[in-house]
């Protein structure tokens, strides 16, 4: 039953090894997916090009669907899995500033470094912007160190801030995203049929 | 005429539904394995808290942030999502080879604004990235993806207030792409 290294079943040893590994799956599905370009990613701001809007809501719905299927088989104990903590007030104002941060700099920075990958310099500045960005985070880190650590939730997750059952919003989140795909596909037609160029 | 062209032209990628299958498929596999989603920022984290911590050894342990990466029986760097990063980019790079897309430096801009328009955007692009991603525990694989994969509700609110204001923003930006 996994998660197979919380459980020990594989050794801690391959960790990393497996890190890698996961790494270089994931890099190869971004780069063919077409987030290696930065104009092919704000498409989706713009609606020219849907495609982050496709593989991101199909992905949470495979991922999504499959860990309740895991558990549902007794494959998984979703107790270990994790669950990213919820800061109210500091993650608002992280996902604002990182909205802002997509829409300048065209990449977010996983989908940056298979753009350095295949030589954009762009991707390579903006790169380096993050090591900056994080670098002065920490530096003025003790101005809003309160604030950093406010709003805390715990771990707790969609269905239980919702009152209903994780499964529950599983079907919803399904829902939510056909519609999503069909409505985009409709939009992107129309805003494709004005473009007197498209190739990135 | 001109845009048959074009779409011939036209880079190929993979059809987007199965490439976010795949993706879900990997994020699926990476939960099942180590218990833990996907990231990328934090192995830039990773990064700055090694360099700090080379330089001025007393300051990195000194700061109330950096101070949490640091441990005194191994380097930040030995850390899963560095090598995971690592991962990603050797990803990029089979993907770049087998398509035909990795070519010289290049800069990929709208044809209306300069290259040194397009790298100052990219760079502060960059810093808000990095800071945004520390406030909000994550960036988009971490928080964004891995978060609401794993019914994070924290992660659902990273995602839905991310690309919204990314909505709310696209109009005032929208020469440095169309």
């Amino acid at each position: 039953m996994g998660p197979l290294i919380p459980q020990g079943i594989i050794p801690m040893g391959w960790d990393f090894v497996i890190a890698l590994l996961i790494g270089i799956a994931f890099g190869f599905v971004l780069e063919a997916s077409g987030f290696s370009s930065s104009r092919n990613i704000t498409g989706v701001f713009y609606g020219y090009n849907f495609v982050v809007l496709r593989v991101f809501f199909t992905a949470v719905v495979v991922a999504m669907i499959g860990l309740q299927y895991f558990d549902y088989f007794g494959w998984i104990d979703l107790n270990q899995i994790y669950v990213l903590p919820t800061y109210l007030s500091p993650m608002i104002v992280g996902a604002i500033i990182m909205g802002v941060g997509f829409i300048l700099g065209g990449f977010c920075p996983g989908t940056s470094y298979t753009a350095i990958a295949i030589g954009k310099i762009d991707a390579m500045v903006f790169t380096g912007g993050l090591f900056l960005g994080i670098f002065l985070f920490s530096e003025f880190f003790p101005f809003f160190e309160q604030f950093y650590y406010s709003g805390n939730m715990g771990n707790i997750t969609i269905g239980e801030f919702f009152g209903i059952s994780n499964t529950l919003f599983t079907l919803i989140f399904v829902v939510i995203a056909v519609v999503a795909f069909y409505v985009t596909w409709r939009i992107e037609l129309r805003v494709r049929k004005n473009m007197t160029q498209y190739k990135f | 005429m001109n845009q048959e062209i074009d779409i011939q032209d036209r880079p190929k990628y993979i059809n987007p539904y199965f490439g976010g299958v795949l993706l879900g498929l990997v994020l699926l596999l990476t939960f099942y394995i180590t218990g833990r989603g996907l990231g990328a920022s934090g192995a830039v984290k990773s990064a700055v808290v090694t360099t700090v911590d080379q330089v001025a050894p007393e300051h990195a342990g000194q700061n109330t942030y950096m101070k949490n990466f640091i441990s005194d029986d191994h380097s930040p760097m030995y850390n899963w999502l560095v090598f995971e990063s690592f991962g990603i980019f050797i990803g990029g790079l089979l993907s770049g080879a087998l398509f035909g897309r990795i070519k010289k430096l290049r800069i990929e801009k709208s044809p209306k604004i300069t290259n040194k328009t397009r790298l100052f955007a990219a760079g502060i692009g960059g810093i808000l990235f990095g800071i945004g991603s520390q406030f909000g525990r994550g960036c988009s694989s971490g928080a964004a993806l891995s978060g609401t994969a794993s019914s994070s509700f924290g992660g659902l609110l990273v995602m839905l207030l991310m690309f919204g204001t990314g909505y709310v923003v696209a109009y005032f930006f929208r020469k440095l792409w169309i």
